[in-house]
């Protein structure tokens, strides 16, 4: 199938109802309020539409053209490069702040009742019954590893719930990745698919075959499962880390992506947005060049200065994710800050320390940081790590420190805490 | 066949980590031998995954937590094998956590609900618990005859376990659910093996337990162990005691 005859958004109709515009002008005057009074802001909006009509999203996506965006890691990215890449066509209605659940959903809906093009992250475990409330016309599926097991429980059980959705919707184009073993399982009921190989390198949470049991090998070629016939497909999208190439085309497309974000990985996030973005007629070239203008990502990636010291603030909040961050630190000898929390939205158990290879900072000066500084402390002990340890906020954890630059590297509500804490 | 005389290498293995690795687990097996090099003892590890072959002359076996699809599956090999029992018959030590617990005793629960012989290396029985899944801050007092000091940790389990007359409680709870509730007591103590439904990872939290392995493994009496620096551990079993009792 030659991909490259993408859809162009359908016009939006019907127009709004009266009392549909009633509720998302409370809604952003509730959120205007809560942002006054330091209580969240958006969010709370969302609570109050929900509560008053249950059926919001439903018709507050009515009639747009919604990509969903879900992933255990790289969403908020994700959706950030592809709002970037929608709006070389004109405005587009996004989460970019990372509320990627039904209350952050709604409120970004409400937030503009007359933009068709809509690009939303939402919660893995969301999506299951969201993506029935959205109907979209993309759902780009990104990975899926562990993280906050205390709270969403097994993995397999949100590929499974992924699965019965897609078999609900369809007509929806999903783009998935290819290089995941657990996505590839999750989207086999779906019907229309583009395969995109970002590059993975994290495999641990996808060494057993979802399907049968047995075992998965990874080679060159990609992975197979031993026992069954699932196996990597052939992928219409690849990134190498630099560069997109588009198989699917006649001839094939080669986009050179060049994003302010850093990472290979985040090249990997932009192939599944470009791929995405064609289904709303955007040139994949065109969406590329608008991606280089996304410089952070809800506060992730950004470097501030703070006296003497200039800090990169880096967030990773599971092992999949941590793998990447400390792959991107990796080989300097800049000091790094660590910062572990563990509240509900962590996961209160921070076992999952014990899954990243901290051995890595061994010899760079490293500050433990966090509500949870203790665990991540017996963690650098047995990997062999020398370092501080440090009580209160964790950027105060910079004062310590020689001048210059400085690597902060939080999992999720410690990184919120330094965002809240910034000028 | 377990015995180790001094200057020999203690053989530790980590079953199928590909299988139940999902909750931190691993980090008991990293714990472990940081103890054994700290010491300058000598100590080799193996992690055995699908496919590969159990051996059955270490002294040292660890079974982690995981999902409920591949506990059956490692049960399903470590059976066909032999070999688990065949260490257990000559006195290799066991440290099985959460669905490793599970999956050494008499039977447990499939995820469609079905029961499924285990091991029966322990006298132990679990069936589906009654409600939501037991998850949180554990603290328990262990049995006078291990001489260990309290133990901290975090349970995240959704089925139930009942000690048979073979097996001795590993610890008395007083923070938290452990094996079933209503019943007061954590994890299983039986010869040499130990099982718990603790994470964070337990010998993370507990290094006293890491050393009676150690000491089981190469035939010492734990107090003969050399000391180590365990100011961080100190430090992080301080702070767990105390959130766990101030909730």
């Amino acid at each position: 199938m030659d991909r490259s005859l993408s859809r162009k958004p359908p016009p939006l109709s019907p127009a709004p109802s009266l009392r549909l515009k009633a509720t998302a002008k409370t809604m952003r005057a509730t959120a205007a309020v809560a942002r006054l009074t330091g209580r969240g802001g958006s969010v709370l909006g969302g609570h109050v539409g929900l509560r008053a009509h249950p059926k919001l999203i439903t018709e507050l996506a009515a009639g747009r053209w919604i990509a969903a965006v879900s992933a255990t890691n790289g969403k908020t990215t994700t959706t950030s490069l592809l709002r970037a890449a929608l709006a070389t066509a004109g405005p587009v209605v996004s989460n970019t702040s990372g509320s990627n659940l039904r209350t952050g959903i709604a409120a970004a809906l409400a937030s503009d009742l007359t933009t068709r093009s809509v690009a939303l992250e939402v919660d893995e475990a969301t999506l299951a019954t969201t993506g029935v409330e959205l109907a979209p016309a993309v759902i780009v599926l990104g990975n899926l590893s562990r993280d906050q097991l205390d709270r969403y429980g097994e993995v397999r059980i949100l590929a499974q719930r992924w699965r019965t959705l897609l078999g609900d919707l369809p007509e929806v184009e999903v783009v998935a990745n290819a290089d995941d073993p657990l996505v590839v399982w999750a989207v086999e009921p779906a019907q229309r698919l583009t395969w995109v190989a970002p590059g993975m390198t994290w495999t641990a949470d996808a060494a057993v075959c979802p399907s049968c049991g047995d075992a998965i090998v990874h080679d060159a070629s990609g992975w197979r499962c031993t026992g069954c016939a699932l196996r990597r497909p052939a992928p219409h999208v690849i990134s190498d880390g630099s560069t997109v190439r588009f198989t699917d085309t006649e001839p094939p497309l080669e986009v050179p992506v060049s994003l302010a974000l850093p990472g290979a990985f985040n090249v990997g996030n932009a192939a599944l947005a470009l791929a995405a973005a064609r289904f709303a007629g955007v040139d994949p070239a065109t969406g590329a060049e608008a991606m280089g203008t996304v410089t952070q990502v809800a506060g992730r990636y950004r470097t501030v200065t703070r006296g003497a010291h200039s800090a990169r603030l880096l967030m990773a909040k599971n092992p999949a994710g941590w793998q990447e961050s400390l792959g991107l630190i990796a080989g300097g000898a800049t000091p790094v800050v660590v910062g572990i929390n563990a509240r509900v939205a962590d996961g209160k158990d921070p076992s999952w320390l014990w899954d990243v290879a901290f051995e890595q900072l061994e010899g760079r000066p490293v500050v433990a940081a966090g509500e949870r500084v203790e665990d991540l402390s017996v963690r650098l002990h047995y990997a062999g790590v020398d370092h501080r340890v440090h009580h209160g906020p964790t950027l105060d954890a910079l004062d310590d420190l020689p001048e210059g630059p400085v690597e902060v590297v939080c999992n999720y509500t410690a990184f919120a805490d330094i965002l809240a804490a910034l000028p | 066949m377990s015995r180790t005389p001094s200057g020999t290498t203690t053989r530790i293995v980590q079953l199928f980590p590909d299988l139940l690795g999902t909750y931190g687990d691993g980090g008991n097996v990293t714990v472990l031998t940081e103890r054994f090099r700290r010491r300058g003892l000598a100590v080799a590890r193996t992690d055995v995954t699908i496919g590969d072959p159990i051996p059955d002359d270490a002294h040292l076996y660890v079974i982690g937590g995981g999902e409920d699809g591949p506990q059956s599956r490692a049960a399903d090999l470590l059976r066909a094998s032999g070999s688990l029992h065949k260490a257990v018959a000559g006195g290799a030590a066991v440290l099985a956590v959460c669905a490793g617990f599970q999956m050494l005793g008499k039977h447990f629960v499939a995820p469609d609900g079905t029961v499924v012989d285990g091991l029966g290396l322990l006298d132990v029985a679990t069936r589906r618990g009654p409600g939501e899944r037991i998850v949180g801050e554990v603290v328990a007092t262990p049995v006078p005859a291990l001489a260990l000091p309290t133990l901290t940790g975090y349970e995240n389990h959704g089925g139930v376990t009942d000690l048979g007359g073979d097996a001795s409680p590993l610890g008395t709870v007083t923070v938290g659910t452990g094996n079933r509730p209503g019943a007061g007591v954590e994890g299983a103590w039986q010869g040499r093996i130990v099982a718990t439904y603790l994470h964070g990872p337990v010998l993370a939290r507990n290094p006293a337990l890491a050393d009676l392995f150690i000491a089981w493994a190469t035939d010492v009496e734990p107090g003969t162990l050399a000391i180590l620096d365990d100011g961080p551990i100190d430090a992080l079993r301080a702070a767990r005691l105390r959130a766990a009792t101030a909730t």
